[in-house]
């Protein structure tokens, strides 16, 4: 098979199965209102956290609150899509530790498509909208010179973030082929990730920033981009130009983290659980 | 190996690296050998049994049959097809139960993971509901299609397995413990259907158990592994006498009466007016009862038959005392 039709049959399967989990979750339909209500409530409170720290100060290093609401809001944005597309991987150490992944791997269809669409939850459409209206307070609140390059950038951003934090999630996943109760320090950097990014770079500490651009290259997300956008001196001194790579990032980061998947499907057909 | 063999398995082994915890981030490494250099062929249409202890290397044999995982060593093919390498491709021709783990769609309604299936394998519209409708009407489960499948019973929902892993035609059937837990009347309706399957529609069924029964009403053939090795390879009768199995004849006397004399059978335990006696497994039981009913003041008796476990376990004993002297 192709790797053209491997990918829309791995679509096709991931639909299949993430159709199914919506369904389960409607038999419990008060249950399912409930918690997308909870959760929609959440996120919100997320948010209001920050605006409570601008009723104190007008400045968040160096950042006003219409910069830090659209920074948020492409975080935020491109957070929520990846976990809506992929958030329940995690739940893959523990179909490991129960043998039920055993079960995927004689089905046919992708395993990857399989484990992404695990107990798809559609509460987690919550995060996005309150990411979209983050988002777009931010940019209509926001004194933004734009230009032709700026307003590509922007769509490009958000596309290249959720790609990015997609291959977060699976090479977490891919993790837990190795170490079956990584599910938390999975979450420490998916969701801990996140969070670092709501905030403006100028904030942290000059290691931490570092890291966030070359080890585990988040800065890419929201940071970098936003900076440009803003008219703002790019963290680390980078070059302007440099806040056009998000794309050239993503591509590589679902490249490594596609890698490590296979490793560690590899590594479980050969050693078994 | 024999040409057209539909499953074949040719010196195969899996060895697994087990760390061991020996202190604070102190490891040890050792090597286990699940299956070590097994070789067999199974027939299309064939119906084998796979029996052994736990740990023995049943369930790892199935799984790298299956493509779960991939072999250390040797060779294997299942109709024509390397597992570990073309998973996706054998999974359209394979049927796979795991008794203790269910695939159906827990809070959903039973057909709703039939139609899964039905999607999933890209079963032909026509081929998906003749297949859906012969398995509803043998497996009897035409009342349970529009019920959550946490509602069901536990034979209700192996009946449901089964027919969701045979939707897509497969002609090899898996089971693992297809019977685990079941009561006596689903046990009977699982081993009347995968009778009736294998006679009309050749399906191979290769299955593992603790059942005797199970080997015994389904089985023309068994296969022992203990320790990762074939130990036999036969017909279940001829199993009894590669192990020099006994089996037990319980009688209830009137009166508590000294052991009984009946050689061969020897009285293996006595407690009150009840005595066990052991007898050789292919011995007829029929005369050791005329005799024992002509001497002794008979209440009530009844013949178990030789638990697999002691077997395997009498054979490995066996081997080990050949291998040392």
């Amino acid at each position: 098979m192709g790797e053209r039709s491997r990918l829309a049959e791995g679509l096709r399967i991931y639909r299949l199965i993430a159709g199914m989990w919506i369904r389960s979750l409607l038999t419990y339909r008060t249950s399912f209102v409930l918690t997308a209500f909870g959760n929609l409530l959440v996120t919100g409170l997320d948010f209001v956290a920050i605006l409570l720290m601008f009723a104190q100060v007008d400045e968040l290093g160096g950042w006003t609150l219409p910069e830090v609401a659209f920074l948020y809001g492409l975080a935020a944005t491109a957070f929520g899509v990846a976990d809506l597309v992929l958030g329940s991987m995690d739940v893959l150490g523990a179909r490991i530790r129960d043998g039920s992944f055993d079960i995927l791997l004689v089905r046919p269809g992708p395993v990857l498509a399989q484990v992404a669409a695990d107990h798809f939850a559609l509460r987690r459409l919550g995060r996005i909208i309150q990411g979209v209206l983050v988002l777009g307070w931010g940019l209509l609140t926001v004194d933004v010179d734009w230009s032709v390059p700026k307003a590509l950038l922007l769509p490009v951003t958000l596309i290249s973030g959720a790609a990015i934090f997609s291959a977060l999630f699976v090479a977490g996943a891919a993790f837990q082929f190795v170490a079956q109760d990584a599910a938390e320090a999975q979450n420490a950097f998916t969701y801990g990730g996140n969070t670092l990014l709501q905030f403006p770079p100028t904030v942290f500490g000059r290691d931490l920033v570092r890291g966030a651009t070359f080890v585990l290259p988040l800065a890419f997300v929201n940071w970098l981009p936003a900076s440009y956008v803003l008219d703002r001196p790019l963290p680390l001194g980078l070059p302007d130009q440099v806040a056009f790579a998000p794309p050239l990032v993503s591509v590589a980061c679902c490249a490594a983290a596609g890698l490590a998947w296979r490793a560690g499907l590899r590594s479980y057909r050969s050693t078994g659980s | 190996m024999t040409e057209g063999g539909f499953i074949e398995v040719d010196r195969v082994e899996k060895v697994f690296d087990v760390r061991r915890k020996t202190g604070f981030l102190r490891r040890e490494r050792r090597q286990v050998r699940a299956v070590d250099s097994v070789s067999f062929t199974v027939a299309r249409g064939e119906m084998v049994g796979y029996i052994g202890p736990n740990g023995a290397g049943k369930s790892t044999t199935v799984k790298m049959l299956t493509g779960i995982l991939v072999p250390s060593g040797g060779r294997l093919r299942v109709a024509g097809i390397d597992p570990s390498r073309e998973r996706t491709r054998l999974a359209h021709r394979i049927g796979v139960v795991f008794g203790q783990r269910t695939t159906l769609w827990w809070d959903l309604p039973l057909i709703d993971s039939y139609r899964l299936m039905h999607r999933m394998y890209r079963i032909p519209d026509a081929r998906y509901r003749e297949n859906l409708d012969r398995l509803v009407e043998l497996l009897d489960l035409g009342a349970l299609l529009d019920v959550p499948v946490r509602q069901l019973s536990l034979g209700q929902r192996m009946r449901g397995d089964i027919a969701a892993a045979l939707l897509h035609d497969p002609e090899v059937l898996y089971l693992d413990e297809p019977t685990i837990g079941l009561d006596v009347i689903s046990k009977a309706k699982v081993r009347g259907f995968l009778r009736e399957l294998n006679a009309e529609r050749g399906t191979t069924v290769l299955l593992t158990t603790h059942d005797l029964q199970d080997i015994e009403q389904l089985c023309s053939r068994v296969m022992v592994i203990d320790h990762g090795r074939i130990m036999y390879d036969g017909p279940l009768a001829g199993l009894h006498e590669v192990g020099e199995s006994e089996r037990t004849l319980v009688v209830d006397l009137e009166r508590e009466l000294p052991p009984i004399d009946a050689a061969p059978a020897r009285v293996v335990r006595v407690e009150g007016p009840r005595q066990w006696l052991a007898f050789p497994a292919a011995e007829s039981a029929a005369a050791l009862v005329a005799r024992v009913a002509a001497e002794y003041p008979l209440v009530d008796l009844s013949v178990r038959e030789p638990d697999i476990e002691a077997v395997i376990a009498k054979m490995y004993a066996d081997q080990a005392e050949r291998v040392v002297s």
